[in-house]
């Protein structure tokens, strides 16, 4: 049904990758959301702790995600980022607060509420950005020619805030469960508490988005309840609402794991429903991934590296984490 | 606002603002990564404290340092589409491949092992940390590579092609990474970037030298970074010399730009050592120059006719007084390195190497000198490339994005304000960090067991390992 060509697997290649990005950075700036919850210098310390060794590595595969495109789909990346221009500069800026934060508020003892203001700030403005921008290309943009041909403020609708708020419950519940994990104590029973609230919010924002969805375009309607397309479809939303009967049963029972494994599963499903609506356009209803596709010796040259790279880095990423596994003990202070 | 400006010129300043905040925090961490495996490697080999006290110093500062680089990299790497589309959609086949390995090869190498480098040494042992350490140094070194690719690319493409939909796309990939270009900017940038650690290095040894010149890790520091620049210094100067023959080869109106050559010379071109270009009346305003001696050095012969600027259409002239003194200051500051290498020798033969007070003040002074012949360099070889983004063959007009002026000037706005408000405090918190001298007992970024980061000697370390087995 789906073939398979370069372009396809290219397509994959892209989409891990922002999947990737989205699951590793999900929780990093889902912390940065939650900051403000944790208003003792104590706590900060260890949600900061907890992710800094591996932050920067989380955040090369939105370098990935963005560089992949540039070389694989080359005219996707110049129609779509014009288009985004907005929130891509402020998911820029954002990035640049919050990750200087992590070693500057270790560097003065006296601005370091600033740095704290600046890893939240930093962390909520460029979710949100991403997630308007991923509204922004769910509801279309308009192409002429080669070039994008909208305004500079075409990505702002009520569903690409929509689609904003969503991602940053979404993240912040990442964030939630990861402190579950990673944390003990007061702590973790805050982090708990804070994952009932942030589960609901986003059942009710995957509900709302996957309403909206199909009006934005006859195309998405069709996908998703024509037959016998339905037939298929129709799993994605069964294995929500299977997860989150798991996910429900894990934080009443208290599991340390659980929570955050079953929330990265509704991130999956939730993506892999973005990527049966947007399928096979890489610009909604006006570019293909084979239109927008570089020359097939752009893609195969880069595809020997990434076969041999991407194993080997997801292999030495593991193997940092696995560094720094278990509780984050709050007398430990890396810095 | 804004509407009446133009866009192209916006999204250039834009361009130029980011990327010269971003290049010096790579020009630095390129060169301090392996100056901190060389620390670990002599703490290993050595077991002396002094090593692994200046490596968790260096270590320090490198995190902010670093920081600060994959922040302001991060943004580069979207620039390309969201200010230069059309350049992107033409060039991506092309040089997209190459900066994708940059992040396949090299980024994830840094960020991979960076967390182990700063806040694991009691968690994975010594070697392991030597090994995280070294991967985060040649990763800097695979960046340089991968990216300077690209950029040679653009400044002297080869081995492409140019398909129906009018994108370069690439015939022959091994002349595409290997342009002529190539190998003489990234050895010059190398160069640079280890001059450039090394000048800070010294500095920040000789200024605590200035305070007492009996501490055992300033005087470590700055015997290093003075062997650095005394050996590196003429090489640079002589792999310049190279990178310029390239140029004039590859680039000639480069070349014409860079030494003021308005007018062609049939028998011999001077050197104009200073002067003020005038680009609307084509003449040097001014000019101090040595009859001849242009065509000596760029053609090894005195009377070796140059073609200058007046062969050239004026619409393919870069902006000439930009490219001119960039140069110079560049040159300026070279000269100064080798002084101070030179200098520093002749003070070590003499055993004044930590006595030396003109020394040493002369070395604080040169601390920021890298950075600014980073700067002042790549401003040449770039405002030298005008009016192309690919040199020939695409103009710098028809690469940027379809966009209205008021966006490109709110963002170049918002980047000027935040870049300002962030990196002003990463300096300050970096020179704060230098201004206390390395003291015994040095702690690392991270202490996460009791602190006796500098108990822990290497052979102490190696047994630990071997229990643990």
């Amino acid at each position: 049904m789906i073939p398979i060509d370069l372009p396809t697997i290219w397509a994959f290649i892209i989409a891990f990758a922002v999947f990737v990005y989205v699951v590793m950075d999900g929780f990093d700036l889902g912390l940065g959301i939650l900051f403000p919850l944790f208003p003792e210098k104590r706590d900060r310390d260890v949600v900061m702790n907890s992710v800094a060794p591996v932050w920067d590595g989380n955040e090369t595969w939105l370098v990935l995600g963005g560089g992949g495109l540039m070389a694989a789909f080359p005219l996707a990346y110049a129609v779509l980022m014009p288009a985004l221009y907005t929130p891509m500069i402020v998911m820029l800026l954002g990035l640049v607060f919050r990750g200087v934060a992590f070693e500057f508020r270790w560097r003065t003892t006296a601005a370091r509420n600033r740095w704290d203001i600046a890893f939240f700030g930093g962390s909520l403005l460029a979710t949100l950005a991403q997630g308007i921008a991923l509204g922004a290309i769910l509801q279309g943009i308009h192409v002429s020619g080669r070039h994008y041909a909208g305004g500079w403020w075409d990505w702002l609708t009520p569903f690409s805030i929509l689609t904003g708020v969503a991602l940053v419950i979404g993240y912040a519940l990442l964030g939630a469960t990861w402190l579950v994990m990673k944390t003990e104590g007061e702590l973790r029973d805050r982090a708990y508490h804070l994952s009932w609230v942030l589960l609901l919010a986003m059942l009710g924002a995957i509900a709302a988005v996957s309403i909206a969805t199909p009006f934005l375009h006859i195309q998405y309607t069709e996908r998703w309840f024509a037959w016998p397309n339905v037939l298929m479809t129709a799993q994605v939303p069964i294995s929500v609402a299977v997860v989150t009967a798991l996910l429900l049963r894990s934080l009443a029972n208290k599991y340390d794991y659980q929570p955050f494994f079953l929330t990265l599963a509704l991130f999956a499903l939730s993506y892999a429903g973005l990527g049966i609506s947007m399928y096979p356009y890489i610009v909604p209803q006006s570019i293909t991934i084979w239109q927008a596709a570089a020359p097939a010796n752009s893609q195969l040259f880069m595809l020997f590296g990434v076969a041999v790279l991407i194993p080997l880095i997801l292999g030495y990423t593991a193997w940092a984490y696995w560094v720094f596994r278990g509780k984050v003990k709050p007398e430990s202070g890396y810095h | 606002m804004f509407e009446g400006w133009d866009a192209v010129v916006l999204a250039r300043a834009q361009f130029a603002f980011t990327m010269s905040f971003h290049i010096i925090f790579p020009a630095f961490s390129i060169g301090l990564a392996s100056y901190l495996a060389v620390l670990e490697a002599l703490w290993l080999a050595t077991g002396r404290e002094v090593y692994i006290n200046l490596f968790n110093y260096w270590l320090k500062i490198f995190a902010v340092a670093f920081g600060m680089g994959v922040v302001s990299g991060i943004v580069m790497s979207y620039q390309f589409g969201t200010n230069w589309s059309a350049f992107s959609d033409k060039t991506g086949p092309v040089i997209g491949p190459l900066m994708a390995y940059e992040v396949l090869t090299a980024f994830f190498l840094e960020a991979g092992f960076l967390g182990v480098m700063l806040f694991g040494l009691n968690r994975v042992g010594p070697r392991l940390h030597f090994l995280a350490t070294l991967m985060v140094a040649i990763g800097t070194l695979i960046s340089a590579f991968w990216i300077l690719s690209a950029n040679s690319w653009m400044q002297t493409p080869a081995g492409h092609a140019v398909n129906a939909d009018g994108q370069f796309i690439a015939a022959d990939w091994l002349k595409v990474i290997f342009n002529p270009s190539f190998p003489y900017r990234l050895v010059h940038m190398v160069l640079a970037a280890y001059l450039t650690t090394a000048l800070v290095v010294g500095a920040v040894g000789a200024y605590h030298l200035l305070r007492d010149r009996h501490l055992a890790g300033p005087r470590v520091m700055f015997s290093m970074a003075m062997w650095m620049a005394t050996l590196v210094a003429p090489l640079q100067i002589i792999a310049g010399d190279q990178h310029g023959l390239n140029t004039l080869e590859h680039q000639p109106v480069k070349i014409m730009a860079m030494e003021g050559h308005f007018q062609s010379h049939k028998d011999g071109a001077p050197l104009i050592l200073f002067g003020l270009p005038n680009q609307q009346a084509g003449r040097v305003d001014y000019a101090i120059e040595v009859p001849k001696l242009g065509s000596m050095i760029l053609k090894h012969s005195p009377d070796a006719p140059m073609a200058g600027l007046d062969t050239v259409p004026r619409e393919n002239w870069p902006p000439v007084a930009i490219t001119f003194w960039s140069f110079r200051i560049m040159v300026g500051m070279g000269l100064l390195m080798l002084a101070l290498g030179l200098l520093s020798l002749l003070m070590r033969v003499q055993g004044k190497l930590y006595d030396s007070r003109l020394l040493h003040m002369f070395a604080v002074a040169m601390a920021p000198a890298g950075f600014i012949a980073v700067l002042a360099g790549w401003i040449t070889t770039e405002t030298g490339r005008q009016p192309y983004t690919v040199y020939g063959l695409l103009r710098t007009v028809d690469s940027a994005s379809p966009l209205a002026a008021p966006a490109v000037a709110s963002s170049l706005i918002a980047f000027i304000i935040v870049y300002f408000a962030v990196f002003t405090a990463g300096v300050i918190y970096l020179l704060r960090l230098m201004a206390a001298p390395p003291h015994p007992g040095e702690e690392g970024p991270s202490h996460d067991v009791p602190i006796r980061s500098a108990g822990i000697t290497p052979a102490a370390g190696a047994v630990a390992e071997g229990a643990a087995r």
